[in-house]
């Protein structure tokens, strides 16, 4: 195996680890395709796990009716991509949330990000967010896909020093993600999505 | 918290925890899981030099943490943060007070804080400022609810069954809630979220403080330290001095161990780095208000302790809880009022005082097993004995423990009190060698094993008789160190030793100055008495010519080998000369297995019976053997099946089982039901002590269990 495929690999072992799905794809069309099946899989208008199908007070009751439809938020994408995405969310009938995310802390289904980086040794995606949208996006949305350029792959996070140094220099807020949010606070029973999202699919973009 | 006035009520308070089933089971699952994840996060890695560089590291940073705290102000300034330090925790929580104030916030949602918890932060915030707080770690929001303290580090709600939890969210709701833990999670999930719309001010701690850039890191696995940072209008972050470092690649190199040691993750799902005032859509010009509050509370201090500084080495992965036997026994703040665990009983007395810590800080068994794995390297237990002697100084020794110090110093004396007592004990004198019924000075509390009864001829007086003859050009010059317990209550075990390595070219001496190694009088803070022992037990040795010093006693061996340096190395009228001591100090096992290397040629043909093993934590830990033992088992033709949680402690800890009965009672108790459950009819062991506990309490159970010193078996398998 070359270097980089044995990178892809142990990233892709160690994601998998914390259920994190990998997919590798050869072009950002293909991560559209792939994010608009993943939120038509999706029940209709109804957040899947997150909780608003349980007994809920009253105040926590009322943000579940902030939401409507399937939402699929993309903040910090170049226009072309974000009209493609747009396009694509048009066809299918979803809403794309190009701002204000916290118009929708009620809850949002898919976020779209490119990540910055992956660290192959602990299978986590880096995610430079001083862009407040991008930021939030990744903490409510329930499922979080990825797209992250396998060239921006590295194999420790000893690797990404100077290039954080050079952000944190600036004034910053960066993100590593690893597999879903996830407490094991009740009877140490590993429970998945507790704030973040429920899902993390990270798609391996040839190049 | 701990609240317990004296060891009286303190020890009331374990026997409450004792009888918490609901909590002992929960802790034991947890402890053999984290044991094997743990094991497998690390098994990639060279865990010892990570610990060893973040330690390193560590000390360095402790070393210039004014110099580290100002360059931080500076940066962190230069980027829209404000950065404070405070002297104390009334300061601290009286800056983070008057920031809500200036800024004119009510609702606070909080990610969790140890620091936080050692000021006590929300009461003064809700209290005295009538706030809103809402803490969002859902353990932390669990136990707050409940107005209870954290009682784990990593898992401050372990102790709570779903029950109760579906129960306090019932009443939070005003909804009836079922018992599913994902359902549950996902009720938190959403009666959070709208906690965090509503707040104006988010608190968090931080785990890295990077004085380079100004930049705070923060680990989390649920995230909800991402949403406090984010959504409200103002942070502010409370954090320890000690949690600054020089630069990023410090903090990484941390983050390599911190998950890891704390839950077996290889990382948590999140690690946040903030630095500055970043973007906030709900602040007036869309910056977020962002404020650093550093802690001092007597860190300063510490750090500039030749002994003690290396606390600041803590990281706070809360591992040295997740391994410590007390500990899983007892929970929560029965270890520690706010920190908890091996580092709670240090931390307690630190930034709580002397009398918080006093009780505490005698509830450690000493079996080493957090410093094994300390992601700081921390020399806990030794720690912990140096502070019960500190307390000691403060508050006077007690009249049992001078008592002690002054006979045992006098090594003449201690004998001949061992002596008497062979006399004096005739009356309870069984014929199994046990005692028939304790003295009246102990309570019924000890009435868990059988004790037993000084030896008719101490090893000194056998001496002269079992002595093998002189060899003319020996291979190894071996003096042994018999401890007083192979010395005056299992003799055998020192003639088995002598008997075991027959013909094999050794010169054996047995200096007869030697006296109790000391380590009892360490054990109870008596630091002045166990130096005169050291010094009258390396002058013995020195009389003798020797290469060896040998003894069958795990605890003896690892306290000349190591404690012996500590007390007198630093002295330079004995420091080369316990250096020369210590060197040559070895154990039974060790020396049989690894210097002699006796063969399987030397032992009888015949197949042997099936044993089982207990590791004395003195010697799998304390000397760092773990193969020896096993290998002269196997070469001795036993056949040995290996017990479930061998490494751990057998709950004797020499005065320990005295003043903590039920806790020594409760760990011999799975210590045997392991042992039994292995199969084997015969438990070897390499150290007196826990020979006398394990056997004692077999005797007790009525369990069907030999149990002998390996020495023993070594001699009757000898050709
Ligand atoms: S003392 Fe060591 S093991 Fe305990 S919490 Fe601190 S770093 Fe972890
Ligand atoms: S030495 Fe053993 S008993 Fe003492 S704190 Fe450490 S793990 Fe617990």
């Amino acid at each position: 195996m070359t270097a980089k495929a044995e990178s892809v690999k142990l990233f892709t072992d160690k994601a998998e680890l914390v259920s994190a799905v990998v997919t590798e794809i050869s072009s950002l069309d293909e991560a559209y395709k792939y994010t608009m099946d993943l939120c038509g899989k999706k029940e209709a208008c109804k957040m899947l796990i997150s909780g608003c199908e349980q007994n809920l007070s009253n105040t926590a009751e009322q943000l579940c009716a902030t939401k409507t439809g399937k939402t699929i938020v993309a903040p910090a994408l170049a226009k072309k991509e974000a009209a493609a995405l747009e396009k694509q969310c048009e066809e299918n009938g979803f809403t794309l949330i190009k701002d204000s995310v916290r118009n929708h802390l009620g809850g949002i289904d898919i976020a779209f990000t490119r990540v910055d980086h992956g660290i192959a040794e602990t299978g986590t995606v880096v995610l430079n967010c001083p862009n407040e949208e991008l930021r939030l996006a990744t903490m409510i949305s329930e499922v979080h896909v990825a797209v992250l350029p396998k060239s921006k792959l590295v194999d420790n996070s000893y690797d990404l020093e100077s290039w954080m140094e050079g952000n944190m220099m600036k004034g910053d807020y960066t993100a590593f993600i690893t597999g879903a949010s996830r407490t094991a606070d009740i009877e140490r029973v590993l429970a998945i999505g507790v704030h973040g999202p429920l899902e993390l699919h990270i798609l391996l973009l040839e190049g | 918290m701990q609240d317990a006035k004296n060891l009286k009520e303190y020890r009331k308070e374990i026997r409450e925890s004792l009888d918490n089933d609901f909590l002992r089971t929960a802790m034991d699952n947890f402890a053999v899981a984290y044991r094997g994840s743990r094991a497998n996060a690390f098994k990639d890695m060279d865990e010892k030099a990570l610990i060893r560089e973040i330690a390193d590291a560590k000390d360095a940073a402790a070393s210039r943490l004014d110099e580290l705290f100002a360059q931080f102000k500076e940066e962190a300034e230069k980027r829209g943060a404000v950065v404070h330090l405070a002297k104390d925790a009334k300061e601290a929580n009286e800056i983070i007070g008057r920031i809500a104030m200036d800024e004119n916030c009510k609702t606070i949602v909080k990610s969790k804080s140890m620091t936080a918890e050692e000021t006590l932060l929300n009461h003064h915030l809700e209290d005295d400022l009538n706030l809103k707080v809402v803490e969002t770690d859902l353990g932390e929001w669990i136990i707050q609810m409940r107005k209870e303290g954290p009682s784990h580090m990593v898992m401050p709600a372990i102790h709570l069954s779903r029950h109760q939890v579906s129960d306090l969210f019932s009443d939070v709701t005003g909804q009836k809630q079922g018992d599913d833990v994902q359902a549950l999670v996902k009720v938190a999930r959403r009666e959070l979220r709208q906690e965090f719309v509503d707040a104006d001010m988010g608190i968090s701690g931080g785990n890295f403080a990077i004085a380079e850039t100004g930049s705070i890191g923060l680990v989390t696995n649920e995230g909800n330290a991402r949403l406090v940072t984010t959504l409200p209008r103002v942070h502010v972050a409370l954090m320890g001095l000690d949690k600054l470092t020089p630069k990023l690649h410090d903090a990484l190199r941390v983050l390599k161990a911190l998950p890891r040691n704390a839950t077996g993750q290889a990382i948590t799902s999140y690690v946040t780095w903030i630095t500055g005032s970043n973007e906030c859509a709900a602040a007036e010009d869309d910056r977020k208000k962002v404020h650093f509050v550093f802690l001092d509370n007597g860190r300063r201090a510490l750090a500039k302790d030749p002994v003690f500084s290396q606390v600041h080495r803590c990281v706070r992965c809360g591992a040295c809880a997740n391994v410590c036997p007390v500990y899983r026994m007892v929970g929560g703040h029965k270890m520690g009022h706010i920190y908890i665990g091996a580092i709670g009983l240090i931390l307690t007395y630190f930034y709580h005082g002397t009398e918080k810590a006093k009780n505490l800080v005698q509830n450690c068994i000493n079996c080493g097993a957090c410093k094994e794995i300390c992601a700081g390297g921390i020399d806990l237990p030794g720690l912990i004995k140096d502070i019960q002697a500190r307390i000691l100084e403060e508050e006077g020794h007690p009249m049992y423990s001078s008592f002690l110090a002054k006979m045992m110093k006098n090594r003449k004396l201690f004998h001949k009190f061992l002596r008497i007592a062979k006399t004096a004990q005739k009356p309870m004198k069984g014929k199994d060698g046990f005692m028939r019924h304790l003295p009246m000075i102990f309570m019924p509390d000890h009435d868990f094993r059988a004790l037993p009864t000084v030896a008719e001829v101490p090893f000194r007086d056998m001496w002269a008789k079992v002595q093998p003859a002189k060899v003319a050009a020996p291979k190894h010059k071996v003096a042994l160190f018999s401890g007083c317990v192979q010395d005056f209550v299992y003799p055998e075990q020192s003639v088995a030793t002598v008997e075991s390595m027959r013909n094999k070219d050794v010169n054996l001496e047995f200096p007869m100055d030697q006296s109790c190694c000391g380590l009892p009088l360490q054990m109870m803070g008596e630091v002045t008495a166990a130096r005169d022992v050291a010094i009258q037990n390396m002058e013995a040795f020195e009389d003798t010519d020797c290469d060896y010093i040998l003894t069958m006693c795990a605890s003896c061996a690892s306290h000349l080998k190591h404690n012996y340096m500590k007390m007198l190395g630093k002295d330079p009228q004995y420091a080369t000369r316990v250096q020369e001591f210590a060197d040559k100090v070895i154990d039974y096992s060790s020396f049989m297995n690894d210097v002699l290397g006796v063969e399987k040629e030397d032992f009888l043909d015949s197949a042997g019976d099936a044993v089982t093993y207990h590791a004395p934590c003195h010697l799998c830990r304390g000397l760092d053997v773990k193969a020896a033992p096993r290998e002269l088992m196997a070469k001795a033709g036993l056949d040995y099946k290996e017990s479930a949680e061998e490494e751990v402690c057998c709950g004797f800890g020499g005065t320990y089982s005295v003043k903590f009965p039920k806790i020594s009672e409760q760990l011999l108790a799975k210590k045997v039901n392991n042992a039994k459950e292995s199969g084997a009819k015969v438990l070897l062991t390499d150290c007196p002590g826990c020979v006398m506990q394990i056997r004692g309490g077999a005797k007790k159970q009525g369990a069907d269990l030999e149990v002998k010193h390996i020495a023993e078996y070594m001699a009757e398998r000898r050709k």
